[in-house]
């Protein structure tokens, strides 16, 4: 090794160390911390006792009805929002991408809601959710729909919830949009030569060369609405009825309400897993439906 | 020209239609703001009040005098935050792309890792960590993860930095400059945009924080905005129009930065494909 060299590896581990030792201090450690929890019985005051699979039992053999509740909400969300704001960004981004004035104004209005601190945002739609006088019941009414009591019927707080999802939807939507901007003409321009019509090149052309956008949208999509949290907290803190009881609410309430951190934190690490499983599922999937024109060409 | 104007015509009606609902929330939040108490639940809804009262946003200061504090307290972590972010990006990306050692590809790899773990499973054990560390009840928490740097933001700088031509460092490096300065004084500079997408994002990060001062922060005086204004919603409920008024002022420091720095937020986007919360 000459001296340079020996001076890059050294400088190399140097300037990394901040991410290395975040990494280990921030995820590796906290996570196996977390491993130990799952076995001890802790307040956080009291001496922790060992409890071995107890916690684990509790989870599964239906003590805790709370914890099933909480997961069919979180996979209710999450089935209904990802989907919807899929298509709502996907839509945007094909809107703006048309050849035509003020597109920059229009991309701005889709865009700043995402942009609203999450505690504004859930105080403004309290008001605009209101059975009585909230705007989104005094606009259905134009088409003759009875007032809906949306947060205060347990039948409605979810699809309440996973409309409020659809306003936030405008990072996807840039992403959309960079990749359709990015299909390249020549591909369009080649099939309308071999005879297609503009409605064949899109679900030939466009789609396939944006399909790895999707599957990105999707990913980032799954794993973030498995972690819905703030709205119910703010907004309903988990009712009706537990109806908008979610996972992240439901170890929030665990660990820093009732004080149970081992149970708490085996919520957790289910939810951890179960978002890895659905994330390795889809990167399998991925397989049969995303295009890559590297892959292809090779 | 008029036919094409023509064609045109429904796409701008659909945009107009989706353009108004998705700014409803925001001009219901501004429209109220400005009401006396009385009129907050007119309906039909009034948009524009008859006699704007401007007076409700003195008003929040005077019920909730600690509210200014809360300004400062979220600018303090959120420029600490921010800050962090930056110069660990800069090193930590300086020390992927253009340093060449053996580890390079395992720490990269390591950084892609923790680019999609959930944190959902950090948080009990970290918030322990922190506890032992006697730092629950301080700023620390919410902005001493940032000086590690995150994921995201270091991606974004070592794709930036990967970019630019390597004869920059090397024409310095036979004058016999240290990796350090090759940083600070060639490669930095020339990063500007990238520090500056950056910046945006944590400033966004950490100022609409929720989750991590809930957690950490319990004394009134160190609430941050978003804290402060669920408890200015908790106290005040009854008064709509000036939980609105409050509302805005905590949105209107975003909205600032979104409209001076537009064109980056849709580079960093595009970028890392990162959300704005």
């Amino acid at each position: 090794m000459t001296a340079s060299q020996r001076r890059d590896l050294r400088d190399g581990i140097l300037f990394t160390l901040p991410f290395v030792l975040g990494a280990l201090l921030l995820w590796v450690g906290p996570m196996l911390y977390s491993l130990v929890l799952v076995v001890l019985d802790w307040n956080l005051i009291t001496r922790p006792d060992y409890v071995g699979m107890k916690n684990l039992a509790k989870l599964v053999d239906g003590r805790d009805p709370l914890f099933y509740k909480s997961l069919y909400n979180t996979f209710y969300f999450t089935f209904f929002s990802v989907p919807l704001q899929l298509l709502a960004a996907f839509g945007l981004a094909l809107l703006l991408n048309q050849p035509m004035k003020g597109l920059g104004i229009y991309r701005t209005i889709f865009y700043i809601p995402s942009i609203t601190p999450a505690v504004a945002f859930a105080v403004v739609w309290i008001q605009i959710l209101n059975p009585e006088w909230g705007i989104l019941n005094q606009i259905l009414g134009w088409f003759g729909v009875e007032p809906i009591k949306w947060l205060f019927d347990p039948a409605f707080t979810r699809p309440a919830f996973v409309l409020m999802s659809l306003w936030l939807v405008g990072p996807q939507m840039i992403i959309f949009l960079a990749g359709l901007q990015s299909v390249s003409p020549e591909l369009k321009d080649a099939a309308q030569i071999d005879g297609a019509n503009t409605w064949q090149s899109f679900l030939h052309v466009t789609i396939p060369a944006i399909s790895p956008i999707f599957f990105f949208n999707l990913v980032i999509g799954v794993i973030g609405s498995f972690q819905v949290f703030t709205n119910a907290f703010i907004m309903t803190r988990g009712g009706p009825q537990d109806s908008t009881l979610f996972m992240v609410l439901h170890i929030y309430r665990n660990a820093f309400e009732w004080f149970d951190m081992g149970y708490a934190a085996t919520l957790a690490w289910v939810l951890f897993i179960i978002i890895m499983i659905f994330t390795v599922i889809q990167f399998r999937f991925a397989r049969t439906w995303v295009y890559y024109e590297s892959e292809q060409s090779s | 020209m008029r036919t094409a104007r023509f064609a045109n015509l429904p796409w701008h009606i659909i945009c107009w239609v989706l353009g108004i609902s998705f700014l409803l929330p925001l001009v219901w939040m501004f429209s109220t703001a400005l009401k006396p108490p009385g009129l907050v639940f007119e309906t039909p809804i009034r948009w524009i009040p008859e006699n704007p009262r401007w007076y409700n946003y003195p008003q929040v200061f005077e019920k909730l005098p600690l509210f200014s504090r809360f300004f400062v307290n979220t600018f303090y972590v959120t420029l600490m935050g921010a800050s962090g972010c930056v110069l660990s990006s800069l090193l930590v990306g300086f020390g992927l792309s253009r340093i060449n050692w053996p580890g390079r590809n395992a720490v990269f790899g390591m950084l892609i890792a923790t680019l999609m773990l959930p944190g959902v499973v950090t948080i009990i054990p970290l918030y322990i960590i922190f506890r032992y560390a006697q730092l629950v009840g301080t700023f620390y928490p919410l902005w001493i993860p940032a000086w590690f740097g995150y994921a995201f933001y270091i991606f974004l700088m070592r794709q930036y930095m990967m970019t630019l031509p390597r004869e920059l460092d090397e024409a310095a490096r036979m004058d016999g400059a240290a990796n350090f300065r090759i940083l600070w004084q060639i490669i930095t500079p020339l990063c500007s945009p990238a520090i500056a997408t950056i910046a945006i994002f944590a400033f966004l990060q950490h100022y609409n924080d929720f989750l991590g001062p809930l957690l950490y922060i319990s004394a009134n005086e160190m609430f941050t905005l978003q804290l402060g204004l669920l408890w200015f919603q908790g106290r005040f409920g009854n008064f709509w129009h000036l939980v609105m008024a409050a509302s805005v002022m905590t949105i209107v420091p975003v909205l600032v930065l979104f409209f001076t720095a537009q064109k980056r937020f849709v580079q960093g986007i595009q970028l890392t494909g990162l959300a704005g919360r």
